[in-house]
């Protein structure tokens, strides 16, 4: 993927964000993930069946990077498996460190392959996925 | 001025986080080498010579702060590991013994996380009422909102000399002389003020004041607790061991040292002591007149130049310290940073641990800059140019 296109996909995902809304329904478990080291803060609505991810909303604030993520795995993730969704977020994790992933499988993901050689920037990318992560794992339990 | 000083300097950077931490000049960092290097012994300890220079060097360290704040006495001085520790000293060894419930403790909603959490938690623990002075439309305090918020039950104002985020300066002197005559303790966070003003604590008749090393030149990990002698003997130490007791034999015969000693429990951060000594000598040699000065030209030179800009959102256009807090409109503070970054420009972005002052001025982040004397005019320059080019935020931002 050449930068521009990455650029592209940042900056539309940052600006038109999917589902960027406040969800008020028991139905939707809320995960608050937020970085230590700075000031993003986000908050995921997620909906699950047994299996699946039926539908994933957000607000909360954070920068460009975080905000675009956040779109970027709604996008490419309600609607899909748990493992599926568990299998993508490795893949991404893999991405941000620098080493060998799946690359067809993050499709636009592929926006953030070079937040490995920023070091600050990392935990935004990878954020979201964090947050995903764990409610997937919670609602397992 | 003065940027020869600074060995950091010297790298292609554009510091402008100064109210987070200073730079340190060489002046300090010789000295702190020089007690590693030379003299690395204990206080207070061993009969040998180089154990009597680091006594002579600590408790010289002591009258430099002494002298420095105009304390009457040299056991008023106390260090402790920063500001943070000191605050929390003053609450738990000291007001948490006096207070009972319902009284009540003031602060405001631009205080420092350190001066609030230590309340809250006497709230928890005793029952205290944690109430706000109302800030003004600068997000000032005024004596007159101090008045209208003492009640019957008011105990303690604790205040910032200077806030963090908004850099306003408070009327300390004025809030002293009127709780003092409604028997009202005050306490001052002293980490923003100290670097940008001289406080005499007997002008100011402060009872507890706390204020930092790092934030003046000095190194990380060492602050000091001034507290009027009077007050001071009555707060009980919260780290008992070596160094602070006379004698022990068992728990009804525990016999501690005066003061300060008994406050300065363990072996000290004595390289951190020395070079707080040595950061106030440094600062004392050029002056808090030519420093504010300097650093209230640069600030408003800063402001002119930012005020045309349309699309930047200035918080604090008046301010006492060298601190401007912005936002630029539709971009998150933290990309502002990444975006400076790029350009080896350092500025902080955030809620700058003031996490309820959000309340008062509807604002959760800003990009903050803060100014010291080491700053200089073409530094401005370079930061308006890159604030200029809106386009090229947004292009670079990621």
């Amino acid at each position: 993927m050449d930068n521009e296109t990455k650029r592209a996909i940042i900056m539309e995902n940052y600006t038109h964000p999917l589902n960027r809304k406040t969800i008020d329904d028991a139905s939707y478990v809320k995960v608050n993930t937020r970085n230590v080291s700075c000031i993003d803060n986000i908050n995921l609505y997620i909906k699950f069946n047994e299996k699946r991810i039926v539908d994933m909303a957000f607000d909360g604030e954070a920068c460009a990077i975080s905000i675009s993520a956040t779109s970027v795995m709604l996008n490419n993730l309600i609607g899909k498996t748990k493992e599926e969704a568990l299998e993508y977020i490795h893949n991404f994790y893999h991405m941000t460190e620098g080493e060998s992933y799946n690359e067809e499988l993050l499709k636009d993901g592929n926006a953030y392959s070079d937040i490995y050689k920023q070091g600050n920037r990392k935990t935004c990318a990878t954020l979201p996925f964090r947050g995903l992560e764990k409610a997937i794992l919670e609602s397992e339990k | 001025m003065n940027r020869e000083d600074f060995p950091l300097l010297k790298q292609d950077i554009i510091y402008l986080d100064s109210s987070a931490t200073s730079l340190k000049p060489q002046w300090v960092i010789d000295k702190m080498n020089d007690y590693y290097s030379n003299y690395s012994a204990n206080a207070h300890r061993g009969d040998y010579d180089l154990s009597f220079k680091v006594d002579q060097e600590y408790e010289g360290a002591r009258e430099i702060v002494q002298k420095f704040l105009n304390a009457s006495s040299l056991e008023e001085i106390v260090f402790t590991s920063g500001p943070t520790e000191a605050l929390n000293l003053i609450a738990r060894g000291f007001f948490e013994q006096l207070l009972e419930a319902n009284d009540e403790v003031l602060i405001t909603t631009s205080e420092h996380a350190s001066n609030v959490l230590p309340w809250f938690r006497l709230a928890n623990k005793l029952g205290i009422k944690v109430n706000y002075i109302p800030l003004d439309s600068n997000y000032y305090v005024t004596l007159d909102n101090v008045k209208k918020a003492v009640t019957e039950k008011t105990k303690v104002i604790s205040l910032a000399g200077i806030t963090n985020v908004i850099g306003d300066k408070r009327p300390i002197k004025e809030i002293t002389e009127f709780a003092h005559a409604h028997n009202i303790f005050v306490v001052v966070d002293g980490a923003q003020m100290v670097p940008h003003m001289e406080v005499d604590v007997q002008d100011l008749d402060i009872d507890f004041l706390a204020f930092s090393g790092h934030k003046i030149c000095g190194p990380t990990g060492i602050g000091v607790l001034y507290g009027k002698k009077e007050l001071l003997e009555h707060l009980e130490p919260f780290s008992l061991g070596g160094g602070m007791n006379e004698s022990f034999d068992n728990p009804n015969e525990i016999y501690l040292k005066p003061l300060p000693t008994r406050l300065e429990a363990g072996t000290q951060n004595i390289a951190g002591v020395l070079g707080l000594g040595e950061a106030i000598k440094y600062i004392e040699s050029i002056g808090y007149e030519k420093i504010t000065k300097h650093v209230h030209n640069l600030r408003h030179y800063l402001i002119e130049k930012l005020l045309p800009l349309k699309y930047i959102d200035i918080i604090n256009l008046e301010s006492d310290s060298g601190i401007v807090a912005f936002n630029v409109a539709n971009i998150f503070s933290q990309d502002i940073a990444y975006y400076l970054n790029k350009y080896n420009i350092c500025v902080r972005a955030g809620e700058h641990c003031a996490k309820i002052l959000k309340n008062s001025v509807g604002v959760t982040n800003t990009v903050r800059v803060s100014l010291y004397f080491y700053n200089t005019y073409e530094e401005i320059d370079n930061l308006v140019e890159l604030l200029s080019d809106y386009d090229k935020i947004v292009k670079e931002m990621f």
